[in-house]
């Protein structure tokens, strides 16, 4: 059930994604970028399998098996791209303020008069 | 000392980066010393590097002591070393010609050129898959402030495209990277590639599609087929010290796929061995026809350039996809002359372009244009040597990459790459009479200013490393095959990350 939940989860959000990512504004397409990266981290947080209530560090007792833990690695790993693209997305918001505000439109494919294409 | 040798191509540059954002006050020429400095001990451990590479085995680093399948591995075989000197020695002439003055104003362009550097290097070095994916952003990140530095308008417009494209594909690298360590337990390299190995037979379609995905992500930063559209626009916006760097950016690329579809789908690895290369050699080729015809239909001058960076990746991908040693080292042969060479024309056209006043890159129209000889020189050796005619070093790239491919398809690829130089050659004799034998005399008062020592230093240094690939081109194609056959034989490789044991750490179980 709690598979079915987030692969659901994964999947609306990359839709949505693909969906704001392809429009002609770049308020939306930034929008699509924060989704898709959403649906990532979710999908690497999911390779390290589901598990409830399961220590990540190594107890005495307990075989050493993947069953009776958590990985800990993906979870290193989505803090890692969670920075990257949280730095990212800053950017790319930055990038599209300066281009409308040079270029006189919001459009991604702003035109300027003259410009040949 | 010598033990730490892998890890000082990525250190140097790090650590320059961040003492440049301290002395960054202190005005312009502590930045330039620190840069030169930082350069300086970069080439040396680089040429070490490659000395110590051709020896023979494989080096092993391994980052914090850790064994390779728990931490993260730096690997230097023929290959890494190789590109790791190359862009070192891009560097050089890329800084010269930025102090002639242009990093003036371009605030922090000196900290974020050793960012650039340091990702460049560590991408190039890693022995870990995870480890790519930041490498790559550091590049990435350490692009985009210089490419947007001091920007404004269409710039501004062609930066947006480039960091949302860019953003997209390392969205997807992640996915990739998930389902990877999803099906097999690791991240690095060698183990993943054993594991693929021993992989049961339903875990090998959610593999291939994700190697697939990786593959895609790699082709985009490598400007293949569908995924070159951004390269044109971006190049031809960015500035000419900056984009002569970028030239080796692509480079990563297709040196990822190479690293990556070689080691973990190469020889011995079952049921996927080597599925990635059935699709590159016809990717390559229509890429590079299509390039091609851009070259030929471009109506700037940065523009032609552009497109010629990606037939350049074409090419590559086509001598990587025939997967014979000998092909495989031509195509490392010919990296690094167009490396060197796509550079040096990006800096010669943007002098040209600014000796011409008001009509700057525009192919549509001849125009007067100040000082024509030199430039007009400069211009020729290049063209000479991009589209491959002898005399110089992309003659012995395209011949040796001839030579080598394997009898069944000689009569491809022969067409194709004989048919697009003939193409090339066309539209660079074509931009040469428009911009220099139709050029007339500057009449009116307004005369740009000469283009200055340092700048037609740095295209000159850039010209000469070609010259000296042509004239030491024996030892150097030496050097290539046996990179060539390294790569190509992942066994060995493997088996050397394995074995390499943690110094002080006592292994763990």
């Amino acid at each position: 059930m709690m598979e079915l939940a987030l692969a659901t989860a994964i999947g609306v959000l990359t839709a949505g994604g693909v969906y704001l990512l392809l429009r002609s504004r770049s308020f939306d397409v930034i929008l699509g970028l924060t989704l898709l990266s959403y649906a990532t981290n979710l999908l690497i947080f999911s390779a390290g399998r589901l598990a409830v209530g399961k220590p990540p560090v190594l107890q005495g007792g307990l075989p050493a098996e993947l069953g009776n833990y958590t990985d800990p690695l993906p979870q290193a790993l989505v803090l890692t791209a969670i920075v990257i693209t949280f730095a990212m997305t800053a950017v790319a918001i930055v990038v599209a303020m300066r281009s409308s505000a040079d270029n006189g439109s919001d459009y991604v494919d702003a035109r300027a008069p003259g410009d040949v294409p | 000392m010598m033990q730490h040798l892998p890890a000082l191509p990525l250190l140097i540059p790090l650590l320059a980066g961040a003492l440049m954002l301290l002395v960054e006050r202190r005005g312009i020429v502590a930045q330039r010393v620190v840069a030169w400095l930082s350069m300086a001990a970069m080439l040396v451990a680089a040429a070490f590097l490659l000395h110590q590479a051709d020896q023979g085995p494989l080096l092993v680093y391994l980052l914090g002591d850790w064994p390779a399948r728990l931490g993260i591995a730096l690997m230097v075989d023929r290959v890494n070393a190789l590109l790791v000197l190359t862009s070192a020695l891009l560097a050089v002439a890329a800084l010269l010609y930025a102090c002639a003055g242009w990093d003036r104003r371009a605030p922090h362009f000196h900290a974020l050129f050793q960012l650039q550097l340091a990702g460049l290097n560590g991408a190039f070095l890693t022995g870990d898959l995870f480890n790519l994916f930041v490498f790559f952003e550091v590049v990435l990140i350490a692009s985009y402030g210089l490419l947007l530095s001091g920007g404004r308008g269409l710039r501004m417009r062609a930066g947006l495209h480039y960091v949302v494209f860019n953003i997209m594909a390392s969205s997807l690298f992640l996915v990739a990277l998930g389902l990877l360590y999803g099906m097999t337990g690791t991240l690095n390299m060698a183990e993943m590639a054993l594991r693929i190995a021993n992989a049961p037979p339903q875990d090998m379609a959610m593999l291939r599609a994700a190697s697939g995905i990786l593959l895609v992500v790699f082709c985009a930063k490598a400007a293949l087929l569908p995924l070159y559209l951004w390269l044109p626009e971006t190049y031809s916006r960015a500035p000419a010290a900056v984009v002569a760097l970028f030239t080796i950016m692509t480079k990563v690329g297709v040196y990822a796929v190479l690293r990556v579809y070689s080691l973990l789908f190469g020889e011995g690895s079952g049921a996927l061995d080597g599925w990635a290369w059935d699709w590159l050699l016809p990717a390559g080729i229509i890429t590079l026809v299509l390039a091609s015809l851009g070259v030929l239909a471009s109506r700037s001058l940065r523009g032609t350039v552009s497109y010629l960076v990606i037939v350049s990746a074409a090419t590559l991908f086509i001598a990587f996809a025939l997967q014979t040693p000998a092909a495989v080292g031509a195509g490392l042969y010919y990296l690094v002359h167009s490396t060197f060479v796509t550079a040096a024309l990006f800096l010669i056209v943007d002098l040209v372009r600014r000796q011409r006043g008001p009509l700057g890159d525009r192919l549509d129209q001849a125009g007067p244009m100040r000082g024509t000889t030199m430039l007009g020189l400069l211009f020729l050796v290049a063209a000479v040597s991009v589209a491959g005619l002898p005399p110089l070093s992309g003659f012995f790239g395209k011949i040796a990459l001839l030579a080598a491919v394997p009898p069944g398809q000689v009569a491809l690829v022969w067409t194709t790459v004989l048919g697009t130089s003939l193409m090339q050659l066309v539209a660079l004799s074509r931009v040469g009479s428009q911009m220099f034998l139709r050029a007339q005399p500057w009449a009116g008062a307004d005369m740009p200013a000469p283009p200055r020592k340092l700048e037609i230093a740095a295209a000159i240094v850039l010209l000469a490393y070609g010259m000296a690939l042509t004239l030491a081109a024996g030892p150097a194609l030496r050097y290539a095959q046996d990179a060539g056959a390294q790569v190509l034989a992942p066994a060995a490789y493997i088996e050397q990350v394995r074995a390499t044991q943690p110094l002080l750490r006592t292994p763990s179980p």
